[in-house]
């Protein structure tokens, strides 16, 4: 079995495919963007896509912003390395979505408008509690933006088949990378400032079609393989992993068990607790994924997109299992690690080795490689529009609008602001991520998770359900999470004292966990109460008008 | 929408309406409702899902009991997680249909459409 990613023969005809397909991707969205540039006339139009969206198209959308690169590549990344312990990150990512259905998502399409401080600062005052939630939007929105940057560019010299040594177009694997980032930031700079929300929003429904449908034909040939055998795929998997039973068990990758060292197995074992918590409340506090609210008429419209969302979403997890333990199977897991350490090539090298078996050698190999390399292209690009556009929204409309003019400003001056700050944004992410390439992606994508279920879900929780929350409340909420969690990840191994960590030479850690959650969410908690009672500020008028806009939708936008 | 949007007497301001709605009887009703499943359903979803993760760090064993071929208690119990969200999900979509949107709606016709002074702030 052919399971080198560029097969000789292959890599060409792949190269030239993936981007010939990315470049018909790119033609068409920005062909969509123009068009949705022409819809949009007003700030609803830019913030909110006219709030025109049926239920259905917001939940493919929701699918596009949520099933990152972190997803599609990572867990079935993960999965291919480490078992089973890969499918935990699916549970929590998916079960997640309970949280934002039950809790969130209704309440706040009735009473917000284009941000998450929209309901934040309902009735509260509004200069600190918007600057707050515009630091921890921006802050949450960055560490996300990085990770999809930083996983772009490693990707690109790899999907590419960029070896050392060799070029391409005259550029060198380092070169390949740099240029990867600041077409990736160009193009979503265009989406956004061009396309608004509602052209974003149509990027997000083509890219969840097309990864839905490669990882379902994937899917499909692996079970193929197996004559639709599950246990049989399982059985495959867990022999070429040479780890046994173990791999389709919990506990390679988390919760390691050190034997003889009990303090270290059981600071593993509250690791994988942490990340479990961080997974699972995150998702509800994500600026990018809240802001999607908006985009339907009304509450009811934003039930069903999280309802579609939910199986859109479980439906991917599921193939991605599929997919993962299919790539330790068939490709296994020395073929992939010899590619990437981290295993993110491992559903791209999947795509090939089945292109090899089922469409007739490296022709086909190549072809479905070039396919499915363009669709993770297409994944981070989409994923990177939304997060420019909820980070650019809430600088024009929370501190822009609110705070520095105290909403003494026209609507034309507000999207004008906000097209600048997207212009501003991608230009600083795009610096940072190419200073920050060798980072490590995936602890960006978990302090993100950590920050919003620290800072942000507090804080809206407490604001649609606490008659008594206030503005100090709010505030201290906002910042006691964002500050714990990041100074946490500051002081673990994560960043310092460990060879994986960022700064491997150094140490300062003495946070043991390299997942803040278990500590800092109930902090952000904590503090919100703590603020609140420390403040006698308290105005039942507009806590009636929240309460009574949020359950019934009367005068929602 | 509502159309019968009566002409609000000047004397009742947006807010005192407001605290009105949110005194009646019927709003009490509505708040009770939602509450009264969204809260004890949250709940139960949390500790149905922390029991996966606490099981997966600390009952590799049980985890690891083979049911069917290689199918062990960890991937069911896993696969079990995706059927209980889809299920809740679908519960609550059909809670919502019967119990909150009717006197959602009909809470909002009775208040008419609120005209709200909106400056930027939202």
């Amino acid at each position: 079995m052919n399971t080198v990613l560029a097969a000789e023969a292959g890599s060409t005809t792949a190269r030239n495919l993936t981007i010939t397909l990315f470049l018909i991707f790119v033609a068409i969205t920005l062909a969509i963007t123009v068009w949705a540039s022409r819809q949009t006339k007003t700030a609803t139009d830019f913030y909110a896509g006219g709030r025109s969206f049926s239920g259905f198209q917001n939940g493919m959308a929701i699918g596009g912003d949520y099933m990152s690169a972190a997803s599609f590549l990572g867990i079935a990344g993960i999965i291919a390395l480490y078992g089973y312990d890969g499918f935990l990150y699916s549970i929590g990512f998916l079960v997640a979505w309970l949280v934002a259905l039950l809790l969130v998502a209704e309440l706040l399409r009735n009473s917000g408008r284009y941000t998450m401080a929209d309901v934040l600062a309902f009735r509260m005052r509004q200069r600190p509690v918007r600057t707050a939630a515009a630091v921890s939007t921006i802050t949450v929105s960055i560490f996300y933006l990085l990770a999809q940057m930083v996983g772009a560019g490693a990707l690109v010299a790899l999907l590419l088949g960029i070896k050392p040594g060799t070029t391409f177009l005259g550029m060198d694997a380092d070169t390949a990378k740099v240029a990867t980032i600041i077409l990736v930031g160009a193009l979503m700079i265009i989406y956004v400032t061009v396309g608004g929300m509602k052209g974003t929003t149509y990027v997000q429904i083509v890219k969840a079609f097309l990864l839905m449908s490669g990882a379902l034909v994937m899917t499909l040939l692996v079970l193929a393989k197996y004559k639709f055998n599950l246990s049989s795929l399982l059985g495959d998997a867990a022999d070429a992993s040479g780890k046994g039973a173990a791999f389709l068990e919990p506990g390679l990758r988390y919760g390691v068990e050190t034997p003889g060292d009990a303090l270290k197995t059981f600071y593993s074992k509250m690791d994988l607790l942490s990340l479990g918590i961080a997974l699972v409340l995150g998702t509800a506090g994500l600026p990018h994924i809240l802001i999607r609210f908006y985009t339907v008429p009304t509450a009811r419209a934003a039930r069903k997109s999280v309802l579609w969302a939910i199986g859109i979403i479980g439906a991917f997890y599921l193939l991605t299992l599929a997919l993962g333990f299919g790539a330790a199977a068939i490709v296994g897991g020395q073929a992939i690690t010899a590619q990437d350490k981290a295993g993110n090539t491992a559903a791209p090298q999947l795509a090939e080795a089945l292109g090899v078996d089922f469409f007739g050698g490296n022709l086909g190999g190549a072809t479905l490689l070039a396919i499915i390399a363009a669709v993770a292209f297409a994944t981070i690009l989409a994923v990177v529009a939304g997060l420019t556009l909820a980070s650019s929204s809430s600088l024009a409309h929370d501190f822009y609008a609110n705070v520095v003019k105290r909403g003494e400003t026209s609507e034309r001056q507000e999207v004008n602001v906000a097209r600048i700050s997207a212009l501003g944004i991608g230009a600083v992410s795009i610096v940072l991520s190419i200073f920050a390439q060798n980072l490590n992606v995936a602890f960006l994508v978990a302090l993100a998770f950590a920050v919003a279920a620290s800072g942000n879900l507090p804080a809206i929780l407490y604001s649609l359900f606490w008659k008594r929350f206030n503005t100090s409340g709010a505030v201290w909420s906002i910042y006691g999470g964002l500050l714990a969690a990041v100074l946490l990840v500051f002081f673990s191994p994560v960043v310092s004292g460990a060879p994986t960590a960022m700064f491997p030479d150094h140490d300062w850690h003495w946070f043991p966990l390299s997942n803040p959650g278990i500590i800092s969410i109930p902090f952000g908690f904590l503090c919100g109460w703590l603020g609140t009672i420390l403040s006698k500020e308290s105005d039942e008028e507009k806590y009636a008008e929240l309460e009574v806009r949020s359950l019934t939708g009367a005068g929602a936008h | 929408m509502s159309t019968d949007t009566p002409a609000s007497a000047p004397s009742e301001s947006t807010a005192e309406r407001y605290l009105a709605v949110q005194r009646s009887d019927e709003f009490a009703g509505l708040r009770r409702a939602l509450r009264g499943f969204v809260f004890p359903m949250t709940v139960a979803f949390f500790l149905w899902y922390a029991l996966y993760v606490i099981l997966s760090a600390y009952a590799r064993g049980f985890m690891g009991t083979k049911l069917v071929g290689n199918i062990n208690v960890a991937l069911v119990f896993g696969l079990l997680q995706f059927v209980s969200t889809f299920v809740i999900a679908w519960l609550y979509s059909r809670f919502a249909n019967r119990r909150i949107d009717p006197v959602a709606d009909r809470i909002r016709a009775e208040m008419g459409e609120v005209n709200h002074e909106h400056g930027p702030r939202g």
